[in-house]
């Protein structure tokens, strides 16, 4: 009973692998140009929520989250959410600061 | 002991949790950015705009790259492929000293203009500037540490694979290790902008 896998363990393809190097290589680019441009505030954004994208193909495929067990993906995304609250909390102390 | 226990979901499940630790100690530091990017708006501008955007571009490809490389490698193993597997860890572990190597460059021309923590030149900066540096340090110093220690994790891998303590059957480590130098390369996707692209 132990000597095996209780289910059959999903392989990441290389294919799979390096479309997701493809697109990771391709944001990186529209990163650093979005960068050159000045949109103000909108950098910020821009830049986070590319990073965000990035962030998540690599959990995703690379880390293998996508083809985990629903615990293992419910835990993984407590982590962040938790790390989204004490960022989130910062700042509303932050920008309703007096002075 | 011919007949030990492996328990794959709970190793899995053990190097995630570790990873959770990780990623709130650089959360603590992107916070400590990010309030720091509200006070100093300017002054982070001036300080990312002395920093190498073309090394640090080269770095994101490299640890791109090198993330690829050890997602393959798992899969290698996992096919069978012990050989593809070894080279591919090797490669990735290339990737790491292609790293340090633009990193150490990197510093060494900022010593070179007399930028380190608390050195003369900084501390006649603004204020907000000598905090963009001393986070620039603080970061990715420890982030280049991770990359270190990731080598050294991967190296053990390949000794590993030789001696099949690493097989087809059996391969959970090389996993945890690839999760572990994952976790480095998600860390700088979110450095790199931060520091050397802003704002």
């Amino acid at each position: 009973m132990s000597e095996n896998h209780e289910h059959k363990h999903h392989i990441l393809s290389i294919k799979t692998a390096g479309i997701i190097l493809g697109l990771l290589l391709m944001l990186t680019a529209i990163t650093v140009a979005v960068s050159r441009i000045d949109l103000g505030f909108m950098n910020v954004a821009a830049a986070l929520a590319l990073a965000t994208t990035k962030a998540l193909l690599v959990i995703m495929f690379f880390m293998h989250m996508k083809y985990e067990s629903r615990f293992m993906q419910g835990i993984v995304f407590l982590c962040f959410l938790i790390l989204a609250i004490f960022i989130g909390m910062t700042f509303f102390d932050l920008a309703y600061r007096g002075g | 002991m011919s007949n030990t226990h492996k328990d794959y979901a709970g190793a899995k499940l053990g190097m995630w949790l570790f990873l959770f630790t990780e990623v709130l100690l650089f959360g603590g530091m992107f916070v400590l950015y990010a309030a720091y990017l509200h006070e100093y708006r300017a002054d982070f501008h001036v300080g990312g705009k002395q920093l190498d955007v073309v090394i640090g571009t080269l770095n994101t490809v490299v640890l791109l790259f090198s993330s690829f490389a050890i997602a393959a490698a798992i899969t290698f193993i996992q096919q069978g492929k012990k050989k593809l597997a070894v080279n591919f860890t090797y490669l990735t572990i290339a990737c790491a000293g292609i790293f340090v190597i633009n990193k150490t460059i990197e510093w060494r021309a900022k010593f070179h203009h007399g930028i380190w923590p608390d050195s003369p030149h900084l501390r006649e900066m603004s204020h907000g500037e000598n905090i963009f540096f001393g986070l620039y340090f603080l970061m990715t110093g420890l982030h280049a540490v991770h990359v270190i220690i990731g080598a050294i994790l991967l190296s053990v891998m390949v000794w590993f694979m030789k001696k099949d303590v690493i097989n087809q059957q059996d391969f959970v480590k090389l996993e945890n290790a690839g999760l572990y130098w994952h976790i480095v390369d998600l860390i700088w996707i979110f450095l790199f902008p931060l520091f050397y692209l802003v704002l």
